[in-house]
């Protein structure tokens, strides 16, 4: 995994030097290039996670930058026009996150969204207490956030 | 064509902020003002950062560090976000009175702001406080007569 991404950097580092200019898009070429060149190379090795999982974390990032545009749309109409159309209300809802580092990543997420803010952590790490703007129903709010988020995280973390 | 990329990106923030001030001004209550608040400031700065990145393609160490601070922006914000409203709520702070539903009331150990994930086990800590409270009063009455 880390070795991978190790030598996905190198090759990219020396697409960079062979080709003499330092400017950002021509990086982020060579990290496409050495991804796929490694990908190529290591068909018949035994380890593929980490080419499983960069495609995920990409998608992730886009598919919360989309939330986040979303969301910042609604709560944008809703502070310009005269009328309050929020719901608010604070709600528990029960982590399947295990470790700090996921509690950590899960959290700064929800917190990022718009409407969401993290209000506090229960001491044994099993509950989040979200103040939540839009808040019609708390079962389909939970819902949607455990497959949606959670489930996209955990599958990149684990 | 580049142009075209840094006019979209700069105007998203810069109206995002904006939202966000107006918002600061509208909200019905504290959480939702920290909420509006937070995350538009962190989008449209972040973009204004992006647009620099952009605009200087030439010159290396200006991405570097837009990244660098778009990154220590994401992480910083949001425990910032997180520690205020703790800290509102546990002073005391009120809701908005259209509030649906409020799950934290109660939660918190009164003396120590302990937080318990189970609803019954923190009744049952807060009741025997309320008790063991009451009891002291009623000694120290007793002690005073």
């Amino acid at each position: 995994m880390i070795k991978y991404f190790l030598m996905n950097l190198l090759l990219s580092f020396i697409w960079v030097a062979l080709t003499g200019s330092l400017s950002y898009s021509n990086f982020i070429f060579g990290l496409l290039l050495g991804f796929f060149v490694l990908w190529i190379m290591s068909r018949n090795e035994y380890d593929q996670r980490y080419f499983y999982r960069v495609p995920k974390i990409i998608s992730f990032l886009l598919y919360f930058i989309w939330e986040m545009i979303k969301a910042n749309l609604q709560v944008a109409y809703d502070v310009m026009t005269p009328k309050y159309f929020f719901r608010p209300g604070v709600v528990r809802f029960p982590l399947s996150a295990k470790t700090d580092l996921e509690i950590n990543v899960l959290s700064t997420f929800i917190s990022l969204t718009p409407g969401t803010l993290i209000l506090d952590v229960s001491e044994d790490k099993k509950a989040l207490y979200i103040h939540v703007m839009y808040l019609n129903d708390p079962e389909i709010f939970i819902n949607s956030l455990k497959m949606g988020v959670e489930r996209r995280l955990m599958e990149v973390l684990r | 064509m580049i142009n075209i990329i840094l006019g979209i990106l700069s105007t998203i923030g810069a109206l995002s902020i904006l939202f966000a001030s107006i918002g600061l001004i509208r909200m019905p209550d504290f959480y939702l003002r920290l909420s509006v608040t937070v995350k538009a400031s962190t989008l449209g700065v972040g973009l204004f950062l992006i647009c620099a990145a952009i605009m200087f393609p030439d010159d290396i160490s200006v991405t570097t560090k837009a990244i660098a601070i778009i990154f220590f922006l994401i992480i910083t914000a949001p425990v910032a976000a997180h520690m205020i409203a703790r800290t509102a709520y546990i002073t005391g702070t009120p809701l908005w009175k259209e509030t649906v539903i409020d799950e934290l009331h109660g939660m918190y150990n009164q003396e120590t702001h302990e937080l318990k994930s189970d609803p019954e086990d923190a009744q049952e800590d807060n009741d025997e406080q309320t008790d063991s409270a009451n009891g002291q009063i009623a000694d120290n009455e007793e002690a005073t007569q």
